[in-house]
């Protein structure tokens, strides 16, 4: 059975009167979930509904339109590879294969011992320091690829 | 060259902190426009001749004018989804100078009469979020913020909303609705947010840059602000620059620079043995510029027009001839069919038409017919959709293949292996 802690579920309950509408609250309440599961999964869907008292295909349709929403069990270290133009121009996708090569996973795989997924994901706003990656919440730029390893490793990969 | 307006204290960290914003002058400015008619600072703003710096570059104070004169509730919201590709200046304003933003709000919010703004950021922005959720506490905390506004009367509330990854949400409807709980979808227009906008209230919706120029404006008057950039295009705008140059950063210059002279002297030239081949000039979205253009162009809303392109949100993509132009292409192309909403059918099988056919010359298979299809395909999506998200992607695509056609055909005839290509490629 999915459930959130007592807290999160007094989150969601916080978040409902925070907004104009209730429905601004679904994407502060899918964070939520993440927050605590590592991913959305679609059981998540039918708890909020009861939660928030919102029909479970608007939260659905919500939790499938945004990329942030991950819609599978990714790695403790979320590896997110920037390959638009400006990192591309700099080296980042040769970035993400080795990354790839080195963790023995394909893009957007889980590591086998659970540790780490690589994804190639679109610009993230850090184009003055390309090439550069998000790794769970953060944000390290004007990297190489042994640089990317080392703080990998440094973060516990 | 530049010239630190917007931009004076973001090297100081104290900046970041109410206390340090209030010793560089913080609030002084909208303990100032709180005394003046809310009229007169929307003339102020009008006759500065303030663009939005978004993008789309549309005049400030003219959009406020739309908003109906009665007393309906109404909301500003503050577009922080920075997403276009080479875009990177308003985390950078947000991240070093929350308080700034929040008094250009201020000031903005008193001038059109709304109680209640948002901040929109994009939800990778973690740590942007988290400056500009601090600083709001600070500025309750302060009475900047809440009921009665340094005793003016004025009472006003702010909150951020974090989006969750999607670059339509940048498109100003596809905000609303994202902000409003639904997928980030534009809607048609007209009705234009000023009439109907968040939940069918009139809404304004400014960028990040926009805002804070605002308390410039009405510290020092339209005319000071004047002073800076051409008759047209007036002011001062913060500049992304990315790509092939040696110093990459957000510099703030006044509009109508030489291109030349911030590529060459503000951001040090390219890198050593390498020439120019194009350059991007605003955004991913805007037509690409050759080398001899780039060379000749000044970075105004007219002259880039002129010359075919735009401003939009002054993202310099630079681009040195280490690069394959096909390969530049796919991953725009890549990107385009990637963030389609999937509303209307022109973007959304037009952009995997694009990136399928790029893809195609990309890897050896394409045939010098398939430029005229790019052109054609292109040319169908544009103009037919309910936001501009499918011209954003017809324009790279129809002058990449037309400026750079000699590069395409030498590509196609080498079946794919021409040098540069590198990385491997989105499939």
């Amino acid at each position: 059975m999915f459930t959130l802690s007592p807290e999160g579920q007094e989150f969601v309950k916080a978040e409902l009167k925070r907004y104009e509408t209730t429905y601004s609250a679904i994407i502060p309440c899918l964070y939520r979930v993440q927050k605590e599961h590592g991913w959305v999964p679609p059981e998540a869907v039918s708890y909020l509904s009861k939660l928030m008292a919102i029909p479970e295909a608007h939260i659905d349709e919500v939790r499938c339109f945004y990329t942030m929403f991950n819609q599978k069990p990714v790695g403790k270290l979320h590896v997110q590879v920037c390959t638009n133009i400006s990192c591309a121009m700099n080296g980042s996708r040769e970035l993400a294969d080795a990354l790839c090569k080195h963790f023995g996973v394909n893009d957007g795989e889980v590591s086998d011992d659970g540790k780490v997924t690589v994804s190639r994901v679109e610009c993230l706003g850090s184009c003055g320091t390309a090439p550069m990656m998000q790794v769970n919440d953060q944000y390290l730029e004007n990297l190489t690829t042994e640089i990317a390893i080392q703080k990998l490793k440094e973060m516990g990969a | 060259m530049e010239v630190k307006l917007l931009s004076e204290h973001y090297e100081k960290p104290e900046f970041q902190k109410l206390e340090g914003y209030k010793k560089h002058g913080g609030y002084q400015v909208l303990s100032k426009a709180l005394k003046m008619d809310p009229k007169a600072i929307i003339e102020e703003v009008k006759a500065s001749g303030l663009r939005g710096r978004g993008g789309a570059g549309f005049p400030t104070g003219t959009k406020w004018s739309f908003l109906p004169a009665n007393g309906e509730p109404r909301y500003l919201l503050c577009n922080a989804d920075e997403g276009e590709p080479g875009t990177f200046k308003d985390r950078l304003m947000m991240e070093r100078a929350p308080h700034q933003l929040i008094e250009g709000m201020l000031i903005s919010a008193f001038a059109i009469g709304s109680k209640k703004s948002y901040i929109y950021i994009r939800g990778e922005y973690d740590y942007p979020i988290a400056v500009v959720r601090a600083a709001i506490g600070e500025a309750y905390k302060a009475g900047y913020l809440g009921k009665n506004i340094l005793g003016s009367g004025f009472d006003h509330d702010m909150d951020v909303y974090a989006g969750a990854g999607a670059y339509i949400c940048g498109e100003e409807t596809g905000m609303i609705s994202s902000l409003e709980g639904l997928k980030g979808q534009p809607k048609l227009k007209p009705p234009f947010p000023a009439i109907q906008g968040y939940l069918r209230k009139p809404t304004i919706v400014n960028n990040v840059e926009t805002l804070a120029a605002v308390k410039y404006i009405i510290r020092d008057g339209a005319a000071a602000y004047r002073k800076y950039g051409t008759e047209k295009s007036a002011g001062t705008k913060l500049f992304s620059v990315s790509g092939n140059v040696v110093r990459p950063g957000n510099y703030e210059v006044p509009l109508g620079i030489p291109l030349k002279t911030l590529i060459n002297d503000v951001c040090g030239g390219l890198r050593p043995g390498r020439q120019l081949k194009a350059v991007i000039p605003g955004g991913s979205s805007a037509p690409v510029l050759t080398a001899e253009e780039s060379w000749k162009v000044t970075m105004d809303y007219e002259a880039l027009a002129q010359m075919g392109s735009m401003l939009g949100s002054g993202a310099v993509i630079v681009i040195d001839d280490s690069n394959n132009m096909v390969d530049m292409l796919s991953v725009l192309m890549h990107f385009y069919h990637h963030e389609s909403c999937g509303q209307c059918t022109p973007c959304r099988e037009g952009t995997g038409w694009l990136n399928k056919i790029v893809h195609r010359i990309l890897h050896g298979h394409g045939e010098t017919k398939d430029l005229d299809l790019i052109s054609k395909v292109a040319q169908q999506m544009m103009g037919k959709t309910i936001c501009a998200l499918s011209d954003a992607a017809a324009m790279p695509a129809i002058s990449f293949v037309t400026k750079f056609r000699d590069e395409f055909e030498s590509h196609i005839r080498k079946g794919g292996h021409t040098a540069q290509v590198r990385g491997a490629a989105h499939a």
